[in-house]
């Protein structure tokens, strides 16, 4: 009992073994719910899945199934972001465990029924204790922005910190963290008014579907606000935990923090005024600027903390460009978490601009299932190169060294953006080839993308099946790692006690 | 380094596709479907579902729509006959067309359609089915009775027009395709690769022109055995073929506020869900692709 107890308590109540439970259950769902679309359909494996698991997949429903899948997978990326969030930021101790086990709860429970309501059939017991898991997973985040307060006095950083510092010793990176809650608090608020028309006024759709619709409800323009903006401060949230994880600082973390927080509100309210103002992308390109600009300085800073601490391990007191390149690149993982951040600028930014700039000329001359297919691929990308980022941070903070780190860093480099290059490349093809003669690009830039996330996908099942295999070891790094969480010490006694031979006793 | 051997990878998928540019596709075999493609069908009028929310919709008429979408033969003989008499202009390698231009709102993203020329065929591309010495086109024989396809809008509805007929309007096609029961597939509510033509449906004519595959016969999934490859009889409620799969259809409308085209159906380079009789894809009415074809609907002949 005390061994399954030790173990309850490492992954339900220490940071790593929360984050790992996340993970792990985004790539179950991502693993079984994979196998319905791309290849695997093609392959027919999608017909074995939905008669093995009994699924129940109406035609007219599948928009609806979609969004119930993105929402649990989001929930949960959402609550490891929370995790990183309250182990890296100063909070109270109780305050960290009420917010982890709300949001645990909330996430565990939402992604359970939810799927469980869209893909078995509609038992609407399962819709309303969706709607509760999201909801726990709101007031998860009611709590984290309490917790986060950036005024208390016992937050303030003293004169001549090296972070950056507002009046009165205001911790600026704190005030980014709390921004960042409360605009996501806003912002899941856009979708919930939203949903809960649902059936009343509102019906189920996927935003791509109403690209070339000219005139948009307030209900559909609300939603398309939610779902850009919620990525979004995704984003952002990832980009600050990244911040603490490189220990950003000094004149480079005095510059980024006022533009990530100013950044943060202007694209806020820039994704709710899409409900009311015509203009509102200008707000939205104002604030997005900000925030990559912000992102930007992390990056430059990063890289030379990077190579400069590599350099002073080698003790290298003068390197040659080469040694620095060499530096730079000697830990994938922390490497890759800021290389991603650059890459996606190229998969994602890069091509959202552009559409942007050419858009009457290129995009809505070429069908709209083409355009579809460029939005599609863009912010699945975009929800890619986040998931990578998450992996670095969590495998890192999970101790992964030498020789596995190398290959780890590398093949999800390599595997993912081979993989996002290609669905680039297949999204943006009418560019460079005619429909006539486009199926051996379709071909290639497929098999690159399929190969490239199947070796992201199996590098991590093998992180995850080698995580598995350690709870079974009494003295497995998860011992280790509940030891060093502190849990343990908070734990009650009468909580690892032996229990009395008779529950009446 | 992965980023350079992306860039790799990107340039050697570009050569890969520039180099198979040209490739020759195989001709698909000549198959006798034994669908009458010059057959109409009647639609009689009354309310039925429409979307995929299923709004109860009426139809205050009778119309007819063809059975099939408009073959490559239907189509050499239509374009010598109306650059015979004028009706079309061959200029170069593009068959052009006169249209009266569209009111102009000035929306956002609305681009004006003003009275002229029009692109309704290019002759250019790898894609056509058809041949033609001079002005004299005719079919190629493996194509004969497959869609016409490389249409424009444009060239749809002049076709459509040159006969005294028009394209269906959304509401029209959509009605014809489904009936009044709210299935999301003409046939039913499940498709099964051999319901029709769709990506990856592993048909006859992907096995022989590879993934993507090539258009079929019009009316070719009627519940007869090509070659070994069984199909099963798909018609719509109203005896209509191929309204899911094989080639996008140009529908009719021109709303207020876009330039854009509304096309209907799916196509053989799109997967299943596409062909849901509601899916809606657009485009520019100048827009033409080897997986887009159309049909035409009348009023009923008394």
């Amino acid at each position: 009992m005390s061994a399954l107890a030790k173990r309850y308590d490492y992954l339900f109540r220490s940071t790593k073994g929360l984050a790992l439970v996340g993970i792990a259950m985004i790539s179950l769902v991502t693993a079984i719910w994979g196998m319905l679309s791309g290849p695997m359909m093609e392959w027919g494996v999608r017909d074995v899945v939905v008669r093995t698991l009994g699924m129940r997949m109406v035609e007219a429903e599948r928009e609806g199934r979609i969004i119930l899948l993105y929402h649990t997978i989001a929930m949960a990326v959402v609550a490891i972001e929370t995790y990183f969030i309250t182990d890296l930021v100063p909070v109270k101790r109780h305050e960290q465990r009420t917010i982890n086990a709300t949001i645990t709860f909330g996430y565990l429970i939402a992604m359970v029924f939810g799927l469980g309501f869209g893909y078995f059939g509609h038992n609407f017991a399962f819709h309303g204790l969706y709607l509760l898991g999201l909801s726990l997973v709101f007031f998860a985040g009611l709590l984290l922005a309490a917790a986060l307060w950036p005024w208390r006095k016992e937050y303030r950083l003293p004169k001549g910190s090296p972070y950056a510092r507002g009046p009165g010793g205001l911790d600026l990176e704190r005030l980014a963290f709390f921004v960042m809650a409360v605009a996501t608090l806003g912002s899941a608020v856009f979708g919930a008014v939203t949903g809960s028309y649902w059936g009343n006024g509102h019906e189920t759709f996927l935003a791509e579907d109403l690209i070339r619709q000219p005139e948009k409800t307030v209900l559909q323009k609300s939603i398309i606000g939610h779902l850009h903006i919620m990525l979004t401060l995704i984003a952002i949230a990832l980009a600050l935990i990244i911040g603490k994880w490189y220990d950003f600082k000094g004149i480079f973390h005095k510059i980024a923090m006022p533009m990530m927080i100013l950044g943060t509100i202007v694209i806020s309210i820039g994704a709710w005024s899409v409900v009311v103002v015509e203009w509102a992308h200008t707000i939205i390109y104002v604030g997005s600027v900000l925030v990559l600009l912000a992102a930007l300085f992390l990056v430059i800073y990063g890289w030379n903390k990077l190579i400069r601490d590599r350099l002073a391990e080698q003790g290298i007191q003068k390197a040659s460009l080469l040694q620095k390149i060499q530096a730079l690149l000697h830990d994938p993982v922390k490497f890759g978490a800021t290389w991603q951040m650059v890459f996606m600028n190229f998969t994602v930014s890069g091509v959202g601009i552009f559409m942007a700039v050419r858009l009457d000329e290129i995009f809505r001359v070429w069908p709209h299932r083409e355009e579809r297919i460029t939005l599609t691929g863009h912010w699945h990308i975009l929800s890619g190169i986040i998931a990578t980022i998450i992996l670095f941070y969590f495998v890192d903070m999970a101790g992964l060294k030498g020789r596995l780190r190398q290959w780890f860093g590398w093949l999800v480099i390599i595997g993912s953006d081979v993989a996002f290059a290609s669905v680039t490349v297949f999204s943006m093809k009418r560019l460079f080839v005619s429909e006539s003669a486009q199926q051996p690009l379709v071909n290639w830039t497929m098999l690159f993308a399929d190969l490239g996330l199947a070796l992201v996908l199996l590098v991590l099942a093998i992180f995850l099946l080698w995580r598995l295999f350690d709870l079974f070891h009494s003295r497995g790094r998860w011992a280790q790692e509940l030891a060093e969480s502190g849990v343990e010490e908070v734990i009650p006694e009468s909580y690892s006690r032996p229990l009395p031979a008779s529950g009446n006793d | 380094m992965s980023g350079r051997f992306s860039l790799l990878l990107l340039g050697a998928m570009l050569l890969s596709a520039c180099a198979s540019a040209a490739a020759v596709v195989s001709p698909p075999l000549e198959i006798d479907t034994g669908v009458d493609a010059s057959a109409w069908a009647l639609v009689p009028r009354g309310e039925f579902l429409s979307g995929q929310h299923n709004h109860v919709t009426p139809v205050n008429y009778d119309y007819e729509i063809m059975v099939t979408d408009v073959t490559v033969a239907q189509f050499a003989a239509y374009l010598d006959s109306a650059l015979a008499d004028g009706w079309l202009k061959l200029d170069g390698q593009r068959i052009l067309g006169y249209y009266p231009g569209d009111e102009f709102h000035a929306y956002e993203h609305e681009v004006e359609i003003k009275a002229g020329d029009y692109l309704h065929v290019p002759l250019d591309d790898p894609g056509l089915r058809l041949s033609y010495a001079g002005a004299t086109f005719s079919a190629q024989p493996a194509y004969a009775n497959h869609p016409m396809t490389l249409v424009t809008w444009f060239g749809a509805q002049a076709y459509c027009q040159y006969y005294g007929w028009r394209l269906p309007s959304e509401i029209e096609w959509e009605k014809a395709a489904r009936g009044n029961d709210g299935r999301a597939f003409p046939w039913g509510n499940e498709i099964q690769p051999n319901n029709a033509n769709y990506y990856s449906s592993y048909d006859l004519f992907e096995k022989i022109a590879g993934k993507g595959g090539s258009t079929s016969p019009v009316g070719f999934y009627n519940g007869k055995t090509y070659d070994g490859y069984a199909t099963l009889d798909s018609p719509s409620p109203y005896g209509l073929y191929d309204m899911a799969g094989n080639v996008w259809q140009w529908t009719g409308d021109v709303y207020e506020k876009q330039h854009y085209r509304y096309l209907r159906g799916g196509s053989k380079d799109t997967y299943a869900y596409n062909l849901r009789v509601w899916t809606r894809n657009s485009a520019g009415p100048e827009y033409y692709s080897p997986a887009v074809g159309f049909r035409c609907a009348r009023e009923v002949v008394k």
